[in-house]
C-alpha cells in the first residue's frame, strides 16, 4: 500500500523532533532538581558545557558524514590524540602557532584519507580498517611523544578552549564559534551540494549509486578525508584544553562521538542522519553528564544512564521506521 | 477437460472484504479452490490478489466475510495458524537460509525430537519424502542452499511446504526469477501436486504460464472479483480485456522510427561470463533485443559495455570514439544510461526519495556555483514526473512508497532524465502491471523515434517481437544470432535459447541488418 503524503511528512517531521525532544526533557528535568535548579540552566554553565562539548561535536561532524555513506570510523578518537601531539610537537618545534595548528589538522586530514583509501582500494569493511587505525594512530601518537605527554609553552592556542574568551564580547569560547561555524557549513554541504546528495545514495545504497556514475572510491576517500580533518582540528582543541600534547587523552571517545551520531538519528547501515541531530545528541549527552556531575552522582551511575539513552534512542527510531 | 463436479470443493472465501485506510483493497470478493485444482488469480497490480491471499495466509485480517476451510469454518490469527492447518505461501523472493543445507532447510521448525535430541535418521527420511513428493529425490540434502540454482531453490521450498502437509499452496509469482528450463520443471511438479490431491492458488503476470497449468482462474480489479471461468474456454485477449477493463487498442504500440548510423559497436568484446567473443553495432533510432535464457549471459553483455564488469578484451565504441573509459560514471557522459533487472537491490535507492532516485546520475541543471538550488529542483522533478504520468505521494517521499511498476518507472526515468543517448534495459518490464508496460514500450518507441538507441533484454519473448526492431538471440555466454524482428518468431528464438542453433536461414553469429 502507498503510503500517503501527509503521514510521511509528519515522519519527516518526527524524525528530527525526536532528538530534541530528548534534549528538552534532560534539560526540564535536570532543571527541577531542587538540589541544582539554581545552577543549572545558569548562563555560566551553559557556557562551559558548550565548551567542554567542542572536541566530542567537531568529531561527530565528521563521524556523521561517514555513518550517512554506511561507514564507521573506530580511529576518530585514536585520531584526535595523534593530532594533539603533533600540534604540541610542532609548537616545540619552533614553528609558528597557526602553523602548528594547520599541521595538527592535516595529520587528522592525513589519517583519514589513509582509512578512505585502505576502504577503497583494498576493498575491507570500514570498522576493520578503522579498528587497525585505532591502533596504529595511537602507537603512532606515543611514539612521536617517546611514551609520554608533550608540554607546550602557553599560547593563544589554549584560550581556544576557554569558556571567558578574550575578548569578551565574543562571548563563547572560539572552539565554540569553530564549531557553530563548521556545523553550519557541514549541514549545507549535506543538504545543498551534489557531494551530500552523493554521501547519501552511497550510504542508501551503494550499488544504486555506482550506476548512477557517482564515483565511489573518490567520494568515499573524502568523506573519511573530510572526517579526518574534523578529528585533526577536534586534535587541536584538546590539545588547547590540555596544554600539553597527551598521546593517551580521549580513549575510548569514539563511542562517544558515534552515540551521539546514532542518538541524532543516524543509521549505521547507512542513508540516514543529520548534523543537527548529531549536535543535539552531543549536547543530550554533555548535558547528562554535567547535570549528573552536579548532582553529585557517581560515575557509574552516569555511564549506565548514557547507555540506556543510546539503546532506547535507537529502539524508537526502529519502531518508527517499522511503523512507516 | 475434466467437469466442475469431480472436484470436491475444498476452500470457500466468502464476500471477503478488506481496506486500508480510505483504500477499499477487497470488495465483497468470492473465490473457491477445488481440491487438485490449479486455480489462477489474476489481475494488475493493486488488484487485491496479494491482499486476498495474505488473509488466506493468516498475514491479514479480513474486516467482513468467512473462510470455510475443507468444511470448517478458518479464521487464521497468523501465518503458523495457516501452515499448521495445510495451507503454505511459497514466496517471491525465496525464504531460505543460505548457509543452511537443503535437508536442514525442508525441515526447519520442524525438526522431530526425542527430548532434546534431534531424531537425525527420521529427519532425512521425512525431508527425502518430500523432495520425491516433487519428483526431485536427486537434489543433494547436504549442499549448502546458497549453492543451488534459483531454480532448485524454489523446489527446495515446495518440498518444504510439503512437509507441512500442505493442501493448498499458494504461488505469487513463482516463475518471475526462474529460466524458461526451471519453470517447465516448476509445472511438472506442479501437475504431479494436483495428481496428488494439492490445491494450488497461482498467481502470476505470465498469462500464456496460467493457460499451461491452471484449470480455472479468476480475474480481480480494482478489488473486485470480475470473473471465473475454465482457463480453456478462454482466449488471453478476453482475459487481458477482463484485467484491464478497458480495450486495449494496441499492447504493443509502434512509434515510427527510422534506423540511422551507428552509435555504439562492439569488437571482439569479451567479459566475464561471456563464452564467446561479440561483434555488434547499435544504431540510431534502433531498438535492439536481447533473448536467452537466464544465465545465458544478456545481462553480462550490458553490464560489461556499461563498465559493471570489466572488458577481457576487444573494443567497445561509443560513436566513432574508441578507447574511452570503462566505469559507470565516464559511461554516463558518454551519453549511456543502464536499468539493472534488480531494481530493489541495485537499480534503486530505496529509501531515497523519489526526486533524488531520478535525478541521481544528473544533477547538473540544478547546480550553480556548487550548490544545489533546490526550488528549481523540485519544480523541474515534478514538472518531469508530470509529463511522464507518473503518479506519486510527492516527489519528496521516498520509492519505497510507489507500487513496483511505478518504481520501475521511476527508474526508468532517471535514463530520460539524464537524456541518455544509449538506454541498456534489463528486463525493464518485469513484474510489473500491464499499464504500466505498455506505458514503458510506448516511450521505448518515442525514444527511437528521437534517434536513441535502445538494447531491450527480456525474457518475455512477445514483448521482445512485438518492440524491436532487430533481436539478438544468447546461449550459454555466446551471441548466437542477430536478425531482424521479421525474421524471428517466438519458436524460433526458442530454438536458438535453448539448443544455440538457429532453426531456419543461414545467418549466422553476427551482423546481419536489413
Amino acid at each position: 500500500m502507498p503510503k500517503k503524503g501527509k503521514q510521511a511528512q509528519v515522519q519527516v517531521l518526527l524524525n528530527w523532533i525526536g532528538p530534541f525532544i530528548g534534549l528538552i526533557l534532560v534539560l526540564v528535568i535536570f532543571a527541577s532538581m531542587p538540589e541544582i535548579q539554581d545552577r543549572f540552566l545558569r548562563i555560566a554553565n551553559l557556557k562551559s558545557v558548550a565548551t567542554q562539548s567542542v572536541i566530542v561535536a567537531l568529531g561527530a561532524l565528521g563521524m556523521t558524514l561517514i555513518i550517512i555513506s554506511g561507514g564507521i570510523d573506530l580511529s576518530a578518537a585514536s585520531n584526535i590524540a595523534l593530532a594533539s601531539v603533533t600540534t604540541a610537537y610542532a609548537i616545540n618545534a619552533g614553528v609558528s602557532l597557526p602553523l602548528a595548528i594547520l599541521i595538527g589538522i592535516l595529520t587528522g586530514g592525513l589519517v583519514g584519507l589513509v582509512n578512505g583509501f585502505l576502504i577503497t582500494k583494498l576493498r575491507l569493511v570500514p570498522f576493520i580498517v578503522t579498528l587497525g587505525m585505532l591502533g596504529i594512530a595511537r602507537g603512532i601518537a606515543k611514539w612521536i611523544a617517546k611514551n609520554q605527554k608533550i608540554d607546550a609553552p602557553l599560547t593563544w592556542i589554549n584560550d581556544l578552549m576557554s569558556s571567558t574568551p578574550r575578548p569578551p564580547w565574543l562571548l563563547l569560547a572560539p572552539g565554540v564559534w569553530v564549531l557553530i561555524i563548521f556545523a553550519i557549513l557541514m549541514a549545507v554541504v549535506l543538504r545543498y551540494t551534489v557531494f551530500g546528495r552523493h554521501v547519501f545514495a552511497i550510504g542508501s545504497n551503494e550499488a544504486t549509486a555506482r550506476l548512477c556514475g557517482i564515483r565511489i572510491n573518490r567520494t568515499k576517500a573524502a568523506i573519511y578525508g573530510i572526517a579526518g580533518l574534523f578529528c585533526g582540528m577536534s586534535g587541536v582543541m584538546q590539545f588547547s584544553r590540555l596544554t600539553v600534547g597527551d598521546p593517551t587523552v580521549a580513549v575510548g571517545l569514539e563511542l562517544d562521538i558515534i552515540a551521539a551520531v546514532v542518538i541524532g538519528g543516524g543509521s549505521l547501515s547507512g542513508g540516514s542522519g543529520s548534523i543537527l541531530g548529531s549536535m543535539i545528541g552531543v549536547f543530550i549527552m554533555a548535558f547528562l553528564r554535567n547535570g549528573s556531575n552536579m548532582m553529585g552522582w557517581p560515575n557509574y551511575i552516569q555511564e549506565i544512564i548514557i547507555g540506556g539513552i543510546i539503546v532506547i534512542a535507537v529502539a524508537l527510531d526502529q519502531i518508527r521506521h517499522r511503523k512507516g | 477437460m475434466e467437469s466442475q463436479s469431480s472436484f470436491t470443493s475444498l476452500l470457500l472465501m466468502k464476500d471477503i472484504s478488506k481496506s486500508f485506510g480510505s483504500t477499499q483493497a477487497l470488495d465483497r470478493v468470492t473465490f473457491d479452490l477445488q481440491e487438485g485444482e490449479v486455480h489462477a488469480l489474476i489481475g494488475e497490480n493493486g488488484a487485491g490478489k496479494s491482499t486476498l491471499v495474505k488473509i488466506l495466509s493468516g498475514a491479514l485480517r479480513q474486516d467482513a466475510g468467512d473462510i470455510t476451510f475443507a468444511g470448517l469454518p478458518f479464521s487464521p490469527s497468523n501465518p503458523l495458524d495457516s501452515r499448521n492447518t495445510g495451507i503454505s505461501m511459497i514466496y517471491q523472493e525465496l525464504n531460505l537460509a543460505p548457509h543452511l543445507t537443503v535437508e536442514e532447510n525442508i525441515m526447519l521448525g520442524k525438526e522431530i525430537k526425542s527430548g532434546p535430541f534431534l531424531r537425525k535418521k527420521e529427519m532425512r527420511r521425512a525431508a527425502q519424502n518430500a523432495l520425491e513428493m516433487v519428483n526431485h529425490s536427486d537434489i543433494p540434502l547436504d549442499t549448502p542452499i546458497k549453492e543451488l540454482s534459483v531454480g532448485i531453490k524454489q523446489i527446495v521450498e515446495i518440498a518444504r511446504a510439503l512437509v507441512d502437509k500442505a493442501k493448498i499452496l499458494i504461488m505469487d509469482e513463482p516463475t518471475s526469477s526462474l529460466s524458461l528450463e526451471d519453470s517447465e520443471i516448476l509445472f511438472k511438479i506442479i501437475r504431479d501436486l494436483k495428481k496428488q490431491g494439492v490445491s494450488i492458488i497461482y498467481i502470476s503476470h505470465f498469462l500464456e504460464e496460467i493457460k499451461k497449468v491452471a484449470d480455472r482462474y479468476t480475474v480481480l480489479r480494482d478489488g473486485k472479483k470480475i470473473h471465473t471461468g475454465t482457463i480453456q474456454d478462454e482466449s488471453l485477449e478476453n482475459i487481458i480485456q477482463l484485467m484491464v477493463g478497458q480495450k486495449l487498442t494496441k499492447m504493443f504500440p509502434r512509434t515510427q522510427h527510422e534506423i540511422k548510423e551507428v552509435s555504439l559497436s562492439l569488437t571482439g568484446l569479451r567479459g566475464r561470463k561471456m563464452t564467446a567473443d561479440i561483434d555488434l553495432h547499435l544504431h540510431k533510432g534502433e531498438i535492439l533485443g536481447f533473448a536467452g535464457l537466464v544465465g545465458a549471459g544478456r545481462t553480462d553483455v550490458l553490464r560489461t559495455i556499461f563498465g559493471l564488469e570489466p572488458v577481457l578484451k576487444g573494443e567497445i565504441k561509443v560513436g566513432y570514439l574508441s578507447s574511452l573509459k570503462s566505469a559507470p560514471w565516464s559511461r554516463i557522459k558518454q551519453g549511456m544510461g543502464y536499468l539493472s533487472e534488480d531494481r530493489q537491490k541495485e537499480g534503486l535507492a530505496l529509501n531515497l526519495s523519489i526526486a533524488d532516485n531520478i535525478a541521481l546520475s544528473h544533477f547538473e541543471p540544478y547546480r550553480s556555483i556548487g550548490f544545489l538550488n533546490l526550488k528549481k529542483y523540485k519544480k523541474s522533478i515534478d514538472n518531469f514526473l508530470r509529463t511522464l504520468n507518473i503518479k506519486t505521494p510527492g516527489s519528496d517521499q521516498p520509492v519505497l512508497c510507489l507500487s513496483g511498476g511505478n518504481q520501475q518507472k521511476v527508474a526508468l526515468a532517471r535514463l530520460l532524465h539524464q537524456q541518455a543517448d544509449i538506454l541498456l534495459l534489463d528486463e525493464p518490464t518485469r513484474g510489473i502491471d500491464v499499464l504500466s508496460k505498455t506505458q514503458i514500450y510506448e516511450w521505448i518507441g518515442e525514444l527511437a523515434s528521437l534517434g536513441k538507441s535502445v538494447i531491450f533484454v527480456s525474457a518475455y519473448l512477445p514483448e521482445l517481437l512485438g518492440v524491436c526492431d532487430n533481436i539478438a538471440v544468447f546461449h550459454r555466454g555466446k551471441l548466437i544470432s542477430l536478425r531482424p524482428v521479421d525474421h524471428w518468431d517466438a519458436h524460433g528464438i526458442m530454438t536458438a535459447a535453448t539448443l544455440g542453433r538457429t532453426s531456419k536461414g543461414k545467418y549466422s553469429g553476427t551482423q546481419n541488418h536489413a
